[in-house]
């Protein structure tokens, strides 16, 4: 009943496997090589820059807590998306994300122009304890993280190698890596105390205020230099 | 906590059942020893190794956060260990076997351990900043396509072949017939891992990716109906006639509802990954409840038959108790059915919910009200995951018993010929 030219491969493990390999090969090469070489995928849109040193610690909170579990940050082009959220995402937004953060579930909003939508002291509250803004939140409070201080000690490490990885850090960037997001930070708190908060002497080094930086820069730079050029590109 | 119950599911149980199931099934069909018994201990033990540590890093917030790929690189590393002990011993085995032909169980683990080694080293490529803490060398997009590429075909290459490896050399065990048809098993092998790895884009539906690659992973995922279903039916199609057995044999129920399960889900997921049904189901439930189905369904029942049908012949004993393996059955197919069916309702709801517009073409819906919406169907989600798990205690009961009353564990291997299984049309 089997098959007569079948019946020899069974019996030679090694040309099967290659045969294996070559068939699981194809699929792969196909799709993912080409998208390396396209116009519209691969260059940058202009006025995206890379994360400051405090946002980029922020977005490492923001993997460390595994915000991206119930929250995207990928707008699909439909009209009730862009109602909700705002501009679909682009190809060229997302050349400085390592790893990107897409998502795959919404348990909460899309989160990928939430830059400016609200006050610093509204995300300060909000993470103190989310029921305190929306009362049917079912998002975990995150007051820990003001309670923790924030670690810069590889924050310039993690500049060298995102330059040495293409991202346009200048030199002096990541020489003043951890000044740059000890001033950034300075500044997020005095915002913060400015619209009515009180924060201790650690909440204001805390982890809280990288997280929020990070939040405040999603999606300004499309909003101050809208696409011209590039919604007419890949993404119909 | 998701990436710890995911990993946990996915590297932990049911990679796990797939290493001694295909440990017991190769010897067996190779009527040989395992190449290096060193090589296999050094699996289990660096193995299990990797599961704790993965649970602590994951708790410690050391991640990727790229679905399930999401552990660090030094654990990466340990893992391409693993994968090579495995692949050494494996091959080893089937390089000194003392049967010509290879049966069809074994090209689907042979697949699944090219595959595997291939997603794995591809998808993990990143630059370490310190012990636990890398950067992804992929950016944006890129990192998005590799992304889904690899997790797209973990499922396919861990959750679909290796499980088909142990559906075709466990059931005909059980059933003591040969395989429906030999010819069906060579066209879906073939078929199957080549379509399965064009197929990661449906993920990345609507998604700043090139419009072509997104209608080829949609094409690629209908055309996968075929050959998963051609899995399904040879494996039903085998217990033609012995019907009537299923109805005392919980293994074989196990087996039953299994494959119907794999059926429906590779009916779902092609459907899913059409683009008018994708812009509807992204991003909510519904896509948990189709991993659900697969992974409780078929994953879990085909993996809970095999153990049933290894360990009491392992140690040389009978199972303990054949009804606690009907009770094990029936919760765990009833907590599966309440948990699929909640988590469709609650998909399409929100789903609706979020595209919802009134006359004027407003949003009909905050989000809170979609979260609000949901709230009653996560409770019925939790009291099915509940039945589902309480089956599992069942199991570790039944299993723990069993072990005692066994004789101490005989080492596989030299068996009589008549222990090989019954392979199709040869």
């Amino acid at each position: 009943m089997a098959w007569k030219w079948h019946a020899p491969l069974e019996g030679k493990g090694l040309t099967f496997s290659i045969l294996t390999a070559l068939a699981i090969l194809v699929g792969g090469m196909i799709e993912l090589i080409p998208p390396y070489f396209l116009q519209g995928t691969i260059d940058p849109i202009p006025g995206v820059q890379p994360y400051t040193a405090l946002e980029l610690e922020g977005r490492d909170i923001y993997i460390r807590e595994g915000c991206v579990n119930c929250h995207s940050q990928m707008i699909r082009p439909f009209k009730t998306e862009t109602d909700r959220y705002g501009q679909y995402t682009l190809p060229g937004e997302g050349v400085y994300e390592r790893p990107f953060l897409y998502g795959s579930r919404r348990t909460g909003p899309d989160l990928s122009r939430v830059g400016g939508k609200y006050p610093n002291s509204w995300h300060w509250i909000h993470f103190r304890n989310p029921r305190e803004i929306e009362p049917r939140s079912n998002m975990p409070p995150y007051e820990f993280l003001s309670r923790s201080e924030l670690d810069l000690s590889l924050t310039q490490r993690k500049l060298e190698v995102l330059a040495s990885l293409g991202h346009p850090y200048t030199e002096a960037q990541i020489e003043g890596a951890v000044a740059d997001a000890s001033a950034q930070a300075a500044q997020v708190a005095a915002a913060l105390e400015a619209d009515g908060q009180k924060l201790g002497e650690l909440e204001r080094r805390s982890e809280t205020i990288a997280l929020i930086a990070y939040l405040q820069r999603l999606g300004r730079d499309l909003a101050q230099s809208p696409p011209a050029v590039a919604s007419a590109g890949a993404a119909q | 906590m998701r990436p710890i119950h995911t990993n946990a599911v996915i590297f932990g149980f049911t990679l796990g059942t797939v290493f001694a199931g295909s440990y017991y099934g190769l010897q067996r069909l190779c009527r040989v020893r395992m190449f290096s018994d060193t090589l296999s201990r050094i699996n289990l033990w660096l193995w299990n190794a990797i599961i704790v540590a993965a649970a602590v890093s994951l708790m410690l917030g050391k991640t990727t956060s790229k679905e399930y790929a999401e552990l660090e690189w030094p654990i990466d590393v340990a893992i391409t260990v693993v994968w090579v002990v495995y692949a050494v011993n494996f091959f080893g085995t089937l390089a000194r076997r003392r049967e010509k032909g290879m049966y069809v169980a074994i090209w689907f683990w042979i697949a699944t351990i090219l595959t595997i080694a291939l997603l794995h080293i591809f998808n993990s490529l990143e630059r370490p900043i310190s012990w636990m803490k890398s950067y992804s060398i992929y950016a944006g997009l890129h990192d998005a396509n590799i992304q889904w590429w690899y997790g797209h075909n973990a499922v396919g290459f861990l959750l679909t072949t290796p499980i088909l490896g142990l559906m075709y050399y466990f059931l005909p065990k059980q059933i003591n017939r040969p395989i429906y048809s030999h010819r069906l098993s060579i066209v879906h092998f073939w078929s199957l891992i080549f379509i399965y790895m064009w197929a990661g884009p449906h993920h990345l539906i609507y998604s700043p990716l090139p419009d072509w690659a997104q209608t080829l992973g949609m094409t690629f995922s209908v055309m996968l109906i075929l050959p998963s279903w051609g899995g399904m039916l040879n494996g039903l199609l085998t217990m033609r006639g012995a019907w009537d057995r299923v109805r005392t044999d919980p293994i074989l129920k196990m087996m039953a509802v299994g494959i119907t399960f794999y059926g429906m889900s590779t009916f779902e997921g092609p459907m899913m990954a059409v683009r008018t049904v994708n812009s509807l189901s992204h991003f909510t439930n519904w896509t948990i409840g189709h991993v659900h189905s697969g992974a409780l369904g078929w994953v879990a029942l085909v993996c809970f038959a095999s153990l049933y049908y290894m360990i009491p012949r392992l140690w040389h004993t009978k199972l303990y108790s054949v009804r606690l393996a009907e009770v094990h059955f029936w919760t765990a197919t009833l907590g599966l059915v309440i948990y699929v069916t909640s988590m469709w309702i609650s998909g399409v709801t929100q789903g609706l919910m979020w595209r919802a517009v009134n006359a004027d073409g407003s949003l009909t819906y905050t989000f809170i009200e979609t979260v609000a919406a949901i709230r009653v169907y996560d409770v019925i989600r939790a009291v099915g995951g509940a039945v589902f798990l309480s089956g599992v205690f069942v199991m570790i009961y039944n299993v723990a018993k069993t072990i005692q009353q066994g004789s101490a564990a005989v080492p596989a291997g030299a068996l009589p010929p008549g222990a090989v299984p019954v392979a199709g049309g040869r």
